[in-house]
C-alpha cells in the first residue's frame, strides 16, 4: 500500500475537535491510504520538446505510522522536496529527460515491517533507496537492497553496524554513532565536570548503540558509568528508573533515543527532584522534545551530527523553502533526506544511467556540496568529515554552543531549525 | 527505603489510571462477554479532546480550572457519543454472531479511530499543559506531586461512585440482571439495548477521565497513545477477573505496583540478568501465572457457564 494520506491538516482548530461528527467523518474518511495514487510531482518548469523521457522512481522508508510518525512525515518531505526540486531543473540522464517520483512506503518503525516494504520496493524495481529513518529498520532492510544491488543511502540511521556490514549498496549521509557517542561522552565528563553519570536508552538499535558509544567514551575520559537503566521507544512512564538512578545521585543523565520519550523522561525527572544534568542525542535534539519537557528542558544539552543548518551555505534557504512548502517546521532529518536524494540523482547524472548496477560505482565516488555537509563517503559508506554540534535547551530554543571534531569550526549563532514559538500544532 | 516508597507511590498512581481504563473493558465483558479492543483509542480520544479544548480556551483567555472542567466535560460527551455509536454501527450488528466476529470488528473499530485520530490531530505529540500548579510533596524522602495525589483520589472517588451505581441504584440492578442473563432480563421487562449502550456509554466517560489523567500526569497527548494503554489495562482487568468491577480496581493497581517495583528491583535482584527494560514483561508474567493458578483472576468468583 503506498501511503498517499495527505489530508494532516496543518493546524487544526482548537474546538474543531468538539464536534463528534467531524471526527466520525474523519474516520469514516480513514481508509485514503488504500488508494494506489502516485505522488504528486511537480510539473517540469521547462521541457525540451524533442528529448526521451524516462522514469527515475526512488523508494523512501520511514514510520509514517505509529510513536515515530511525526519523524518519519518529515523525512518524506525531505524526499519529496528534492524530487520536486530534481524535477523542477529538468534533470537529463545519458540524454534522456528525467521525471523523478516518489514511492513512500511506512514501516512503522517496526524492523520486520521494514523488511517487507523493503523486499516491496525491491519487487517495484525502484532505482535508489533513501532511508530508513531507524537504524533497527536500515539494518535488516540493507541485506535486501545489496542482494538486489540497489544502493541506498540513509539521512538518520546512525548505528555503526549499517555501514559495517560490507555492503557495496548501503551509505549514510550523517555521522555515525561512534563519532557521536565519542563526543556526548567527551562532553559530559570534561566539559559539564559530571563524574557520575547514568545512561538510559530505548534498547533500539540506535538508542542502544549510541549508549554504548557513550559508555566507552566516558570510561575512556575517566568519568563512572553509576547506573545503566533501558525503557523502550513506546514507553511514557519512567518514573519507575528515574527512581533507581536518583538513588545513584548522578551528576548526569544521559539519555539515548528518540524525543518522545526524552521530553517526558526530562520532566518526571524533574517532578522526582533529581537535579542532574541532561544530555541527548541526536534523536532528542528536536523541538519536539522542547514542547514536551517544557520549563525542565532549560539549560540542558543536545548534539547533532553536522553543522547548524544557517551555518551551510544552502540551510537559511532550505528551511525557508521548506516551510513555503509544507506549512510546518523541520522536526530533525528532512535536509539530511533531501540531502540522500540528491546524492543518488547526482550519481546517476555522472554515469549517464538510472540503471542501479550502472551508477552504484558513481555513489561511492560521490563529492557533492548538499544542504548540510560537502558529502564524500569513506570505503565504508560513511561520511568523510564527520563533525559533531552541540546545542543548548535555553529560552525555549535550540541554542547552538560549538562544533566538535570533523574539521568544523564556528561558534554563536542559532538552532538548525526555528523552535515552535506557541507549542501548537 | 524512600525509594521503595517512591515506587509504591509511582505505581499506585499508574495503577489507578489503568484501573479506570480496565473497568471500561470489565464492563462491556460483563455484559456482552465481548472484549472491546477500541476502549484504548477511546482513553485516547478523550486525551486529545481535552487537550485540544483545553488549550483552545486557555488561548480564549479562559482561567484553567475553568478550562480544564470543560475540557473533561467535552471530552467526556465525545467519548460517550463515540462509545454509543461504535456500540450500534460495530457490535449490535453481530450481537448473535460467533464470538469471533466482534473480536474482528474491535479491532476494525481500534484502526479506524487511531487513523480518524491521526488526521484530525496530526502526527505530531501534543504537550499537555499543567493543569494543577506543581507543587511537590516530601513523603518519608519520596516525591509525590499534587497532580499524583489528586489523580489517585479522583480514580477512586469515580470507582467508588460507579460500585454504587451498579449496587445500589435501578440502573445497576438491570445492568447485573442483563450480565446475569439478557433474556431473562428481557423477560423481566429490563430493556436489554439500552442497558448494553448505556454501559459503553458509561465506560466511554471513565475512558476520557482517564484519559484526561494520563495525558495530565505524562504531559503527552498522541493518536497512538490508546493502543499500549489498552493492551495492559485489558491485562489488568483479567488480572483481577474480567467482568468483575473490583477485580478491574485491583488488578489495575496491582500491575501498577508490579510494573514499578519489577522495573526498580529485577535489576539488582537478579545481578543484572534482567533488566528495568522488562518493565512491561512483568505484567505479563504475573498474567501467564494467574491465569494457570487461577483462571478467573484473582477476585473474579466462578463464572457460569450459559446455558
Amino acid at each position: 500500500m503506498t501511503k498517499t494520506c495527505p489530508a494532516r491538516p496543518a493546524y487544526p482548530h482548537p474546538l474543531a475537535s468538539a464536534a463528534p461528527l467531524a471526527l466520525l467523518i474523519a474516520a469514516a474518511l480513514a481508509g485514503c491510504g488504500n488508494k494506489e495514487e502516485p505522488k504528486p510531482a511537480a510539473t517540469p518548469a521547462t521541457a525540451p520538446a524533442v528529448a526521451p523521457t524516462i522514469t527515475v522512481r526512488i523508494g523512501h522508508v520511514g514510520p509514517l505510522t505509529g510513536p515515530q510518525a511525526h519523524l518519519g512525515k518529515d523525512n518524506e518531505d525531505g524526499a519529496l522536496l528534492a524530487i520536486d526540486d530534481l524535477n523542477a531543473q529538468g534533470i537529463e540522464i545519458g540524454g534522456a529527460k528525467a521525471k523523478f517520483e516518489l514511492l513512500s512506503e511506512d514501516d512503522q518503525a517496526d524492523p520486520k515491517q521494514g523488511t517487507i516494504v523493503a523486499q516491496k520496493l525491491v519487487d517495484a524495481k525502484v532505482n535508489g533507496i533513501v532511508g530508513h529513518l531507524n537504524s533497527g529498520t536500515t539494518i535488516p532492510a540493507s541485506k535486501i537492497y545489496f542482494d538486489a544491488g540497489i544502493p541506498q543511502v540513509s539521512g538518520s540511521a546512525t548505528n555503526p553496524k549499517y555501514t559495517q556490514q560490507g555492503f557495496n549498496t548501503a551509505f549514510r549521509v550523517m555521522t555515525n554513532d561512534v563519532q557521536q557517542g565519542l563526543v556526548l561522552g567527551e562532553y559530559g565528563v570534561k566539559k559539564l565536570g559530571a563524574k557520575k553519570i547514568a545512561l538510559v536508552d530505548d534498547r533500539t538499535a540506535y538508542g542502544q548503540g549510541l549508549a554504548d558509544e557513550v559508555e566507552k567514551s566516558i570510561k575512556a575520559n575517566g568519568g563512572e558509568v553509576v547506573a545503566r537503566e533501558f525503557t523502550n521507544d513506546k514507553a511514557t512512564d519512567f518514573k519507575a528508573i528515574l527512581t533507581k538512578i536518583k538513588s545513584k545521585k548522578p551528576d548526569l543523565i544521559v539519555y539515548a533515543g528518540m524525543d518522545a520519550q526524552a521530553g517526558p523522561l526530562m520532566k518526571q525527572l524533574r517532578e522526582l527532584g533529581i537535579k542532574s544534568n541532561f544530555l541527548t542525542g541526536d534523536g532528542g535534539c528536536t523541538p519536539e522534545f522542547m514542547k514536551l519537557a517544557g520549563e525542565a528542558a532549560e539549560g540542558q544539552m543536545c548534539s547533532l551530527p553536522g553543522v547548524p543548518l544557517d551555518k551551510m551555505p544552502g540551510g537559511p534557504a532550505f528551511v525557508n523553502k521548506f516551510k513555503v512548502k509544507f506549512n510546518t517546521d523541520i522536526q530533525l532529518y528532512a535536509p539530511y533526506v533531501y540531502d540522500a536524494t540528491m546524492v543518488l540523482a547526482d550519481a546517476m547524472k555522472r554515469a549517464g544511467s538510472a540503471d542501479p548496477a550502472k551508477y552504484l560505482p558513481e555513489v561511492a565516488k560521490t563529492d557533492y556540496q548538499g544542504v548540510t555537509a560537502r558529502i564524500a563517503f569513506d570505503a565504508k559508506g560513511d561520511l568523510k568529515s564527520g563533525p559533531i554540534s552541540l546545542y543548548k535547551y535555553a529560552g525555549g530554543k535550540l541554542q547552538f554552543v560549538e562544533t566538535v571534531g570533523g574539521g568544523a569550526g564556528g561558534s554563536g549563532g542559532d538552532a538548525p531549525v526555528p523552535a515552535k514559538g506557541d507549542g501548537q500544532k | 527505603m524512600d525509594i521503595f516508597i517512591q515506587q509504591i507511590i509511582n505505581g499506585l498512581v499508574l495503577g489507578s489510571i489503568y484501573a479506570l481504563v480496565a473497568l471500561g473493558y470489565t464492563m462491556v465483558y460483563g455484559i456482552l462477554g465481548l472484549i472491546n479492543f477500541a476502549h484504548g483509542e477511546v482513553v485516547m480520544l478523550g486525551a486529545l479532546t481535552a487537550y485540544s479544548t483545553i488549550t483552545g480556551l486557555l488561548g480564549l483567555g479562559v482561567p484553567l480550572p475553568l478550562a480544564a472542567l470543560a475540557g473533561l466535560a467535552v471530552a467526556a460527551l465525545l467519548c460517550m457519543a463515540v462509545g454509543y455509536t461504535v456500540e450500534r454501527v460495530a457490535y449490535r450488528p453481530l450481537r448473535g454472531a460467533p464470538r469471533l466476529a466482534p473480536l474482528i470488528t474491535a479491532i476494525g473499530v481500534s484502526i479506524v479511530l487511531q487513523n480518524g485520530a491521526m488526521m484530525v490531530w496530526g502526527r505530531n505529540y501534543h504537550a499537555f499543559p499543567n493543569l494543577v500548579p506543581e507543587r511537590q510533596y516530601d513523603v518519608f524522602g519520596a516525591t509525590i506531586t499534587l497532580l499524583q495525589v489528586l489523580t489517585v483520589l479522583l480514580a477512586a472517588l469515580t470507582m467508588a461512585g460507579l460500585m454504587l451505581l451498579v449496587l445500589r441504584t435501578r440502573l445497576g440492578r438491570a445492568m447485573r440482571a442483563t450480565a446475569e442473563n439478557p433474556a431473562i432480563a428481557q423477560l423481566m421487562g429490563v430493556d436489554v439495548n439500552r442497558i448494553v449502550s448505556l454501559t459503553f456509554v458509561l465506560g466511554s466517560a471513565l475512558a476520557a477521565l482517564a484519559g484526561l489523567m494520563v495525558s495530565a500526569n505524562y504531559s503527552i497527548a498522541h493518536y497512538y497513545m490508546g493502543f499500549i494503554l489498552g493492551l495492559k489495562a485489558f491485562t489488568a482487568a483479567v488480572l483481577g477477573g474480567i467482568g468483575n468491577l473490583a477485580g478491574a480496581m485491583v488488578g489495575g493497581i496491582l500491575l501498577g505496583l508490579i510494573e514499578s517495583l519489577g522495573a526498580g528491583y529485577i535489576g539488582d535482584l537478579t545481578g543484572g540478568f534482567f533488566g528495568s527494560n522488562y518493565q512491561d514483561v512483568f505484567a505479563f508474567f504475573v498474567l501467564i501465572a494467574v491465569l494457570v493458578f487461577r483462571p478467573s483472576g484473582l477476585v473474579g468468583e466462578k463464572v457460569a457457564e450459559r446455558a
